[in-house]
């Protein structure tokens, strides 16, 4: 690892907890590939290691969050812990179909809440 | 269970499928499910997320550290510049309005589903 995977580390480490902060993800969007380029790990260890900067960021922008005013904990304690149900089924849809198809879907789901958030940004008055 | 508590476990299946086959938080499930089916206000439904993306993210990475996929160097190398981040991230949203915090996620979520399908 040279100098400038280390400085492009740290950019796109920082970069990702900026958006982790302003829109409320991990950040794993921008982790996942800045592992991959800048700290030579395969896809599989990037989204592993990935997981565990995400803990790290999720943690402290919801600590200052709920500073702001910002957190409905027990609602956020619930979506986390009924989670596991969804890595099963994630898990068991991603055996019974092509990954290719959940890509795609995943896709078509994410461009309709795009435009439903753009029709939100975009609405008359100021919320 | 009331239907707001089956709404929140929808989105928790959701944000649990997708953390699990792409490693990452699930918070482009939550954030826009919070707002649209639950009336959450914007700044509101991404403290929420990350609250929720805590939980997930921890026990996802468990499970892969038991495989031994976890480089834990790597993730503070990325990390620690990213609580950085968090932090400057988290006091800016509170400076904007609530729709350039939707734009922003509707332009993320744009790039995230290119990132997908190719």
């Amino acid at each position: 690892m040279g100098g400038g995977d280390l400085a492009g580390a740290i950019a796109i480490g920082f970069a990702a907890g900026i958006v982790s902060g302003m829109v409320g993800v991990g950040g794993g969007v921008l982790f996942v590939p800045g592992l991959v380029l800048f700290l030579d790990q395969s896809q599989l260890r990037a989204e592993s290691t990935s997981l565990l900067a995400i803990v790290i960021v999720a943690f402290v922008g919801a600590w200052r969050q709920r500073g702001y005013g910002n957190v409905r904990v027990r609602d956020g304690i619930i979506v986390g812990l009924l989670s596991p149900l969804g890595v099963a089924a994630g898990t068991g849809l991603a055996n019974a179909v092509s990954e290719r198809v959940l890509e795609l879907s995943f896709a078509a789901v994410q461009l309709y809440f795009a435009w439903q958030l753009a029709r939100r940004a975009l609405r008359p008055s100021e919320g | 269970m009331s239907p707001r508590l089956v709404r929140l476990a929808v989105i928790a299946t959701g944000a649990g499928a997708f953390s699990g086959l792409f490693g990452v938080g699930g918070g482009t499930i939550i954030v826009p499910l919070l707002i649209l089916w639950l009336g959450y206000e914007e700044r509101e439904a991404t403290g929420t997320s990350l609250a929720a993306i805590v939980i997930i993210a921890a026990m996802a990475a468990a499970a892969q550290g038991l495989y031994g996929n976890v480089d834990v160097a790597k993730a503070a190398l990325i990390g620690v510049p990213a609580v950085g981040g968090v932090v400057a991230g988290t006091a800016l949203q509170q400076r904007v309005s609530t729709r350039v915090v939707s734009g922003a996620f509707a332009v993320l979520l744009v790039v995230s589903a290119i990132l997908l399908i190719f």
